[in-house]
């Protein structure tokens, strides 16, 4: 469990990480927390020949609200992102969802960029960022900052639309609005593990009618999927529990899970239903909806 | 025997080696950093089972920084079978492996080559580089398919995959079969599973080509026969190797198999190249290159009369021994042996069939073909009790052993080839004890239906065992006080972090009246000490502790003689504390222990002709037969069906290992030995391709092992049944924590889940499981 050999790089600014990423191309690797990329490569799995380290590119590291929106470096550790008071008042779901992710030390490592970037179906940013409908920056190597939706951006297992010479810089979430209420759900194996599924969900609620209904689900499909027909049913309708369930069942239509090691493909179909059911049932309570 | 308390032994001392092992000064094999040494890595297949074709190491020896590969060729003598450790009659055809792989592999991980470089990174690199052409061949992983008489062959001149077929029979049990009113027949099957311990398995060799001497430090719980075999294959008297296993991290087992191949390659490439040589288990080798335990399949019936008297057992089990068979039968006669467990048992036939599979070998690990015997017995007991509509618990207890049956003998041969003699115990005690505390009389009669009208599925599972604890051959001790006053305490049976450093000294300080901080204790340095067996099978505490005691006990004599002299009075009226002696009643005129070394070794002077310098002694303790802990494990259930999981509500470890010397490390054993439970229960699993056999979970991601979350704090209980086998009435308490547990799980889960009609008959249970249990059930209602 050794990696092979490969050069590694320690840019100081996001100008000589995206120099270093323009010379290395499809053989280097920016390496964030590391603690996906790491095991890969000591398992022989990835073998970069250039691993440059963002760690030491500050300017990546940032939490700020602009324009009403939440700005967020992609070297923000999770763990700040989880006890940020900015991101807890005005995008707590965000907040709650990096509580999720691995453990306290793993979260002091791990970051919102190598998340997303990583794209791990079961991870938790990716649906973090489909449910809050983020923007993420991207910068190419003419030094041009594009946003690409969270929609579009997650492509399938471990990929995205990052070229291999792209840097993802940020990421741009919306604040919650009025009167709504969030809520995750997960089931693990053990505390801490990647979850087998998962649901998350943001609703907002004006007068007792549903204004807008974002849930997405994990770790039942290659890669973090938004239940857009649950959303759908949701919307300008009174959540009820029948309506609720009826979501669930909707959204576990949605879910494409894989047959793998912990669980068949028929359980996170169950799993996903129920998890949804419970996450949606305490977002909308949240959002101070009687549910009856 | 009576309980014991006494000054220090029977007191919860803190361990002494938690200094160092909390503040992360604990010295493990990979912390030593000889200078000049070099790292190996080991060339593992990748196949299940293939002949080898051809193998080139041309690229791997050319690459810069590489200093020795070598694959079976050139092992010359070494490259013969390793040594079974332990035979039996049955084993017809017993198989060993050799080293490096000769023509063929028989397992996934199994080495092929190995690789010295200047570093592990290039050792790695280089291994790489190693073509090898393998045959793939057919894999044998199924036990039930390897019977199949035209099926492929894990060793093709063995004519079959049956390494021994082996019977034993109590009583007439046919007869009870025939005579029984009611009998429950059950198939059950246990899984495989790893012991994971934090340290995985290294070797550090130092040759000293000048003397000629090796300096081998080990991650073992086997030092002394360890350094015994490896002198002998090596060509060199014992006195010139020293093998010393440092801090060890856990073993569980795995790390008392004497030989892996590593422990023979890396001496031996030390002394090619004359230089330390180390080689560090990385947690994916672990996953393919450590033993493991556990499959068995049982055909299993009970038999009883209507009134719920037990009148047999028949159990016909299948037994997977993986690729070799090093370590004999072990593993499935223990198992056959505790099926009988705490019950009268008077009918009784086992049979065993151990198979050959292209899998990783079979041996002991925590609970040892126990947690299956549990299984089977308690299973049969509750289908039994269902069928004669009785209590599971007053169907358990008629047909407990009594406390005045003792000794019980079994009729049957134990794995260490001595009689299963019980020799004490409560067991009627152990289980009312149970359910009283985790409130059974309430619980079947109030709590479960009151949880179901809440919506709940809740369920209670109680499960008796009795362990063979303390099995020879024997262990020693020695104990010499120091011109200082310290006491020396040398044993040869290893730790692997059990608190022997602390309990031993226990053990002598009572001995000796000192206290127990001024005695150090060394357990795994063959030059401190060089007789012994191993730390496994529960018998460190009770042979080895046994030792300590006698070595101790004959040097206060030698003390007493000594002292007696001095102080002109006799040894009877000598009072021994805080490390002084002096004459009953006169305390001021007191000789310290220091003061008594220096008499023992006079520098000058005229001595009688038998005179003995010194104050040391060396004893052995040797166990007639084993000593039998006993205990029953309670737990309260919750299955949440809507996820498939699982919350322990309550969960009760009575627990009777005879005299405790330390309260407090027996409650860290039990509760530990729980924890590895938990992971057989219902987290950790070994997930195999279906179509290649390889191993797809080889990391902790995929093995689920329970952390702290997962596991529940038991309220544990402790009676005191002294074992009249030893002087210190003490049993073995390192594996009672960890037998009943899948069974209780399994038992209260599919009470949990009673009016679904589920039936848990394999172990272990986990969330995807569970639902494909439930979606067969709901079928079957619908």
């Amino acid at each position: 469990m050794k990696p092979v050999a490969f050069d590694y790089f320690d840019p100081r600014s996001v100008e000589e990480a995206m120099e270093l990423l323009g010379r290395h191309g499809e053989d280097g690797k920016l390496l964030a927390g590391g603690q996906s990329l790491v095991p890969l490569m000591n398992f022989r799995l990835a073998r970069p020949t250039a691993l440059i380290d963002l760690n030491n590119v500050d300017e990546l590291e940032y939490i700020r609200e602009s324009d009403g929106q939440i700005e967020i470096g992609a070297m923000t550790r999770d763990r700040d992102i989880e006890i940020s008071p900015i991101v807890r008042e005005k995008c707590g779901l965000l907040a709650l969802a990096s509580s999720w992710i691995g453990h306290v030390q793993i979260r002091n490592r791990s970051t919102i960029g190598g998340g997303a970037a990583h794209n791990d179906p079961a991870g938790e940013i990716p649906a973090a960022l489909l449910t809050l409908d983020a923007r993420i920056l991207i910068r190419d190597q003419a030094g041009d900052v594009r946003e690409e939706a969270a929609e579009n951006f997650f492509i399938t297992y471990l990929t995205t639309t990052l070229e291999p010479t792209d840097l993802l810089v940020g990421v741009r979430l919306p604040t919650h609005p009025e009167g709504s209420g969030f809520a995750v759900e997960e089931f693990a194996r053990r505390s801490g593990d990647f979850a087998i599924a998962g649901a998350m969900a943001l609703v907002t609620i004006q007068n007792g009618v549903c204004q807008g209904a974002r849930v997405s689900m994990m770790g039942v499909g290659p890669t973090a999927v938004l239940a857009a027909d649950a959303c759908e049913v949701l919307t300008g309708a009174e959540p009820k529990s029948e309506l609720i369930e009826e979501a669930a069942r909707l959204a576990r239509d949605e879910a494409e899970p894989d047959d793998d090691i912990h669980a068949s493909a028929d359980f996170r179909r169950e799993l996903v239903e129920n998890l949804t059911r419970d996450c949606l049932t305490t977002a909308f309570c949240n959002a101070g909806a009687e549910l009856g | 025997m009576a309980e014991t308390l006494g000054l220090y032994f029977g007191k919860s001392q803190p361990r002494f080696e938690d200094t160092r092992l909390l503040t992360g000064r604990g010295r493990y094999v990979d912390d030593i950093q000889p200078p000049r040494c070099l790292h190996a890595a080991i060339l593992r297949t990748p196949h299940v089972h293939a002949k080898i074709s051809s193998i080139d190491t041309s690229t791997a020896r050319a690459l810069e920084g590489v200093e020795l590969v070598l694959t079976a060729e050139d092992l010359g003598g070494l490259a013969a079978p390793l040594p079974l450790l332990v035979p039996h009659p049955t084993l017809k055809n017993p198989r060993t492996p050799t080293p490096l792989a000769v023509g063929k592999v028989r397992y996934e991980g199994e080495p092929v080559a190995v690789v010295v470089a200047e570093d592990r990174y290039t050792a790695e690199d280089a291994a790489e580089l190693i073509q090898v052409d393998y045959d793939p061949l057919p894999p044998v992983t199924d036990l039930e398919d390897a019977l199949d008489e035209d099926g492929p062959l894990v060793h093709e001149d063995t004519g079959s995959n049956v390494a021994a077929d082996f019977l034993q029979v109590v009583g007439d049990p046919d007869k009870a079969f025939s005579d029984a009113d009611v009998v429950v027949s059950k198939r059950f099957v246990v899984d495989r599973g790893a012991s994971i311990p934090m340290e995985g398995r290294g070797v550090l060799a130092e040759w000293n080509g000048r003397d000629r001497k090796l300096q081998i430090h080990v991650s073992t719980q086997a030092p002394v026969p360890l350094r015994a075999g490896l002198a002998q294959m090596l060509g060199l008297p014992e006195h010139d190797v020293r093998l010393v296993a440092p801090d060890v991290g856990g073993g569980f087992g795995p790390k008392a198999i004497i030989f892996y191949p590593e422990e023979i390659l890396i001496p031996y490439c030390s002394m090619q190249l004359d230089r330390p040589v180390k080689w560090i288990e990385d947690r994916r080798e672990h996953f393919l290159a450590s033993t493991q335990e556990r499959v068995q399949i049982h055909d299993a019936e009970i038999a009883f009369m209507k009134d719920g008297t037990l009148l047999g057992v028949r159990d016909d089990f299948l037994m997977d021994a993986g690729a070799y068979v090093p370590y004999g039968l072990i593993v499935g006669i223990v198992t056959s042996t505790t099926l009988p467990g705490p019950y009268r048992v008077r009918n009784y036939r086992s049979r065993l069939r151990s198979i050959y599979t292209n899998r990783i070998t079979v041996t002991p690990y925590r609970g040892a073909g126990r947690p299956h015997a549990v299984f089977v017995i308690e299973k049969l007991f509750d289908e039994a009790a269902r069928a004669l509509e009785m209590d599971p618990l007053e169907l358990r207890e008629t047909n407990l052993i009594q406390p005045d049956e003792f000794p019980w003998d079994m009729q049957m041969i134990y794995q260490d080839t001595s009689d299963v003699i019980y020799d004490s115990g409560n067991y009627p005690a152990c289980q009312r004890t149970a359910a009283e505390a985790v409130g059974y009389r309430q619980f079947q009669e109030i709590d479960r239906a009151a949880y179901r009208k809440e919506g709940r599925y809740v369920g209670i599972g109680v499960a008796n065992y009795v362990e063979g604890t303390g099995i020879g051959p024997y262990e020693g001790a020695k104990v010499y006080v120091e011109p200082t006053g310290d006491v020396f305490v040398g044993t040869g049976s290893g730790a692997t972090g059990q608190g022997a450093e602390t309990t031993f000294a226990q053990i002598a300080a009572e001995a000796l009246g000192v206290g127990p901080e001024r005695i150090r204790v060394a357990t795994s340095d063959t030059d401190k000490f060089h007789w012994g067996v191993g730390n496994y099978a529960s018998r460190t505490a009770v042979v080895t502790g046994s030792a300590v005691h006698k070595a101790a006990t004959k040097v206060r004599a030698m003390m007493a003689k000594v002292a007696a002299e001095e102080l002109e009075a006799d040894s009877d009226s000598l009072v021994f504390e805080e490390g002084s002696v002096y004459v009953e009643g006169s305390p001021s005129k007191k000789l310290t222990f220091q003061d008594v070394a220096r008499l023992a070794n006079p520098l000058r002077g005229n001595l009688p002709s038998d005179f003995v310098p010194g104050l040391e002694a060396t004893e052995f303790h040797v166990p007639k037969t084993a000593s039998y802990s006993s205990g029953t494990h309670a737990a309260i259930v919750e299955v949440d069906p809507s996820r498939c999981d699982i919350k322990v509500l309550k969960y009760v470890i009575v627990h009777d290992c005879g005299n405790m010397i330390n309260p407090m490390v027996v409650d860290g054993q039990v509760k530990g030995g729980l924890a590895q439970g938990m992971g057989g229960a219902f987290f950790e699993k070994l997930v195999y391709d279906e179509d290649s056999g390889a191993l797809l979970t080889t990391s902790l991601m995929d093995y689920c092992v329970p952390t702290a979350s997962e596991v529940p704090e038991p309220e544990v209980h402790h009676l005191i049944t002294p074992s009249p086998m030893n002087p210190l009435g003490v049993k073995g308490c390192g594996e009672g924590g960890t037998i009943p547990a899948p069974t209780v799980i399994a038992q209260a889960v599919q009470d949990a889940l009673s009016e679904l009609g589920i039936q848990i008959d394999s172990i272990p249970l986990s969330p995807g499981v569970l639902h494909d249990l439930l979606t067969a059930a709901r079928a079957t209602e619908a």
